[in-house]
């Protein structure tokens, strides 16, 4: 056998062997299926995404538009203000219901009796009189004039009308009786009944009248909540990682600190809580339910997480960064201040965005101190009683009123949509100091 | 460091706000989350009829509010709590060890709690006897406590449907948990011969007897939140759930209560006492706030005028059953003399 030969055979043998070509081929589908392996993981998680999504916007889209009933009310004299004194006092207190009232039955003069007229009369939300109420206070002048008004639908009526009390199933099952169900009829064949954008529940606070319930009192204490939190944890986490990465020497002082930081990002939630009330409300005698308390507690809880990243972030920037800076002749602090830290911010902002995001969602640790309460007037500052999404959501959902599903739904959206302006608010930021080199 | 640094931080915020918990316009409500659909029902009528702020109310639990109500008076403690029980003893005890005497009670009405099934399956009629023996821990078989032995409703009586025992129920921490032991187990284990006598022997034992819910997977813990176990009944057609009448009435086309020794829990049912298995709701004030906090009388009166808590009150759309007319007034006169517990305990003897 020549050497050309047995070079040929031996490399037949090593790569284009029959086992060889298995061997290949076992290699590729290996490659192949991991990667399958990803996709299909990916896959997963889309649909999930998907399906929590749809089921989500699905429940809740109808929570943005609201039935409303256009009713002729006379704002009778001898009603609001029989003795004609123009007095805000008189007519603050009338009786606005009793408006509501007769232009209803004004639209159903045969019904009679008691009962009847209770039944009818529900069909309209409690919250007509009161707009009457302020459409009156806002223009005295309305006393005596007739007016179409565009009044709510109570809830019933609204799911009515939105399909979820279906009129096929016995009188008996549903929570409008047949009268009822005939009555709503006749306004919507008389073009009286309208569905038009619920800004009701975009501007005004919680209610327990699925119909006047609002979301923005819980956007609010939201915002506030987040910016208590994002003022304290954002400088005191920046700092704390700046010296332990930067300037602390290494100890078992460092060592043990760190390790409870990392230890502390892990505490569930709701300990932080029991540490506001005692620390915060029990010690410092700070008021309960207020978001100054709540981003506080939250700040606490966010910390570790934005140390963590602020620490990594730190350790990322390269080494020769620093030394150029000392080699130019500035000071540790100025290199610090004026180098490390900006090249670092990005990612220091992406931990804070993440700790943020956290918080958000948290409604454990705010039971404790008190923000997991009914609360209707919008909060007006950083001490008044005031609750957070996640709250609402959970309130809402523990309702007996089936309105209150759509609701649910509707808050969680509008949970994510603050999420997703936060996070687009820090990759703006990010984008806009982001430096690369 | 860290601590260092939050707790200067958090010591120079306190600075800044302290004193903002001295006044207080606004009333502060806590306590039992069945009585919060009503109270929050209350405050915000009141807070738009009147020239007061609308209170805030928390949803702790019956016995988290009593706690909080009772850590002492002033500004930082709540005034008011709602309950889903009477105060205990042990409770007054509590209050007045932290300087709170003078609590006044307000009955409110009355809530039902039924066991109810999808209607996708036929209506459960149940003693309180079988209830017992379907859920307790221990129950007397041949005149020996032993662990729960039913598995389907058959097994236990041959006149029930041939389904496993599935009920969904809540936490041990729940006040309707509370008032369903006490009713209806307890109801049902005295009308075992045997545990009768024990419950004359031993009261203790019997209790811990009665009391005791078994633990094997046939009573299922679903957690406070009753549209959660209306939802899963109406998945799961073979599952019996115990929440409050409210859920019942709002969700009547998809759930049936089952009858509880022959009766059927409704609202008439129950407001009249022919539905056995219901409870007193009750609010409590702390007197030493009136004039403090303004609106509290206010409250009390709005809570028990006829418009809320009365036959046709918004309260009874809301599902709470309301007492009778004659209780009521008696409830708002109490409210509006501020008769302390201990002032009405020596008019009217002990309450049965």
């Amino acid at each position: 056998m020549s050497e050309a030969t047995l070079g040929q055979s031996r490399r037949t043998d090593v790569h284009t062997s029959d086992a060889a070509q298995r061997r290949l081929r076992r290699r590729y589908a290996a490659e192949r299926r991991f990667q399958l392996y990803g996709l299909f993981a990916i896959g997963i998680a889309l649909f999930a995404l998907g399906w929590l999504l749809t089921s989500i916007v699905g429940r809740g889209y109808t929570a943005f538009t609201q039935s409303r009933v256009v009713l002729e009310v006379e704002f009778a004299r001898d009603v609001l203000d029989p003795d004609a004194t123009g007095d805000r006092q008189v007519l603050s207190g009338a009786n606005y219901a009793a408006l509501v009232k007769s232009s209803l039955r004004e639209q159903f003069p045969d019904v009679s009796g008691r009962r009847e007229r209770r039944a009818l009369n529900a069909l309209v939300s409690s919250g007509a009189a009161f707009q009457l109420r302020e459409m009156v206070l806002a223009d005295p002048s309305l006393v005596g004039t007739r007016r179409a008004v565009s009044v709510p639908l109570s809830d019933d009526s609204d799911m009515f009308f939105k399909g979820f009390i279906r009129r096929d199933v016995g009188e008996s099952e549903r929570k409008l009786n047949d009268a009822q169900v005939g009555w709503l009829d006749a306004l919507q064949e008389r073009g009286l009944v309208e569905r038009v954008f619920n800004t009701t529940f975009l501007t005004s606070g919680d209610s327990r009248e699925p119909e006047l319930a609002g979301i923005w009192g819980a956007v609010v204490g939201t915002t506030l909540t987040l910016l208590v939190t994002l003022l304290l944890c954002f400088p005191i986490g920046v700092a704390a990682a700046v010296y332990l990465e930067e300037f602390a020497p290494t100890n078992r002082w460092t060592d043990l600190i760190e390790v409870n930081i990392n230890n502390l990002a892990a505490v569930p939630s709701i300990v932080f809580g029991l540490l506001g009330l005692a620390v915060f409300l029990n010690f410092f005698g700070l008021p309960r339910s207020a978001p100054l308390v709540g981003g506080m507690v939250l700040a606490l809880m966010t910390l570790p997480t934005v140390i963590i990243a602020g620490r990594a972030a730190l350790k990322a920037v390269p080494p020769s960064i620093r030394e150029a800076a000392l080699g130019v002749g500035a000071s540790p602090v100025q290199t610090v201040l004026q180098h490390v830290l900006p090249l670092a911010l990005p990612g220091i902002l992406t931990g804070t965005i993440i700790g943020m995001a956290r918080a958000l969602g948290e409604s454990a640790p705010l039971l404790m101190i008190g923000m997991v309460a009914f609360i209707v007037d919008i909060p007006s500052g950083l001490t008044s009683p005031s609750t957070v999404l996640p709250v609402q959501v959970y309130l809402w959902a523990d309702s007996p009123e089936r309105a209150f599903v759509e609701k649910t739904s509707a808050a969680i959206m509008v949970l994510l949509a603050f999420l997703i302006l936060m996070n687009l608010a820090a990759v703006l930021l990010r984008r806009k100091y982001e430096q690369k080199w | 460091m860290k601590f260092g640094t939050i707790a200067s931080a958090a010591a120079g915020l306190a600075m800044a706000f302290a004193g903002t918990a001295e006044a207080r316009d606004q009333i502060r409500i806590v306590g039992s989350s069945t009585v919060f659909p009503f109270a929050t029902a209350v405050a915000e009528q009141f807070g738009k009829t009147t020239a007061f702020k609308t209170p805030v109310i928390e949803s702790t639990g019956s016995g988290g509010g009593l706690k909080l109500f009772c850590s002492g008076v002033g500004l930082g403690y709540p005034d008011v709590t709602n309950s889903s029980r009477k105060i205990k003893q042990s409770e007054i005890d509590a209050c007045a060890g932290n300087g709170v005497t003078d609590v006044v009670e307000i009955k409110l009405g009355y809530d039902g709690i039924v066991l109810a099934n999808s209607k996708k399956t036929g209506r459960m009629s149940l003693t309180k006897e079988q209830v017992f023996r379907a859920l307790a821990k221990q129950v007397p078989v041949n005149g020996k406590l032993v662990a729960n032995p039913y598995r389907t409703w058959k097994a236990m009586d041959a006149s029930l449907p041939d389904v496993k025992i599935e009920v969904l129920g809540p936490p041990p921490t729940s006040g309707t948990r509370d008032a369903f032991v006490e009713l209806a187990m307890e109801g049902g284990a005295k009308a075992i011969p045997m545990l009768a006598e024990l419950r004359e022997s031993d009261k203790k034992a019997f209790k811990a007897v009665a009391h005791a819910i078994r633990e094997d997977g046939h009573y299922v813990e679903a957690g406070e939140n009753d549209n959660l176990i209306v939802q899963k009944l109406e998945a799961n057609p073979d599952a019996l759930g115990i929440f409050g009448f409210s859920f019942l009435d709002q969700n009547a086309d998809k759930i049936q209560g089952s009858l509880m020794d022959g009766v059927e829990p409704t609202f008439e049912n129950i407001a009249d006492g022919e539905y056995r298995v219901s409870r007193s709701l009750y609010f409590y004030v702390k007197k030493a706030h009136v004039g403090v906090v303004p609106g509290i009388p206010e409250y009390v009166a709005e809570f028990t005028s006829d418009k809320a808590a009365g036959p046709e009150g918004y309260l009874a759309d809301k599902g709470l059953i309301p007492m009778p007319e004659a209780e009521l007034g008696k409830y708002r006169e109490v409210g509006k003399n501020m008769t302390t517990l201990s002032e009405s305990a020596v008019a009217a003897g002990p309450t049965p």
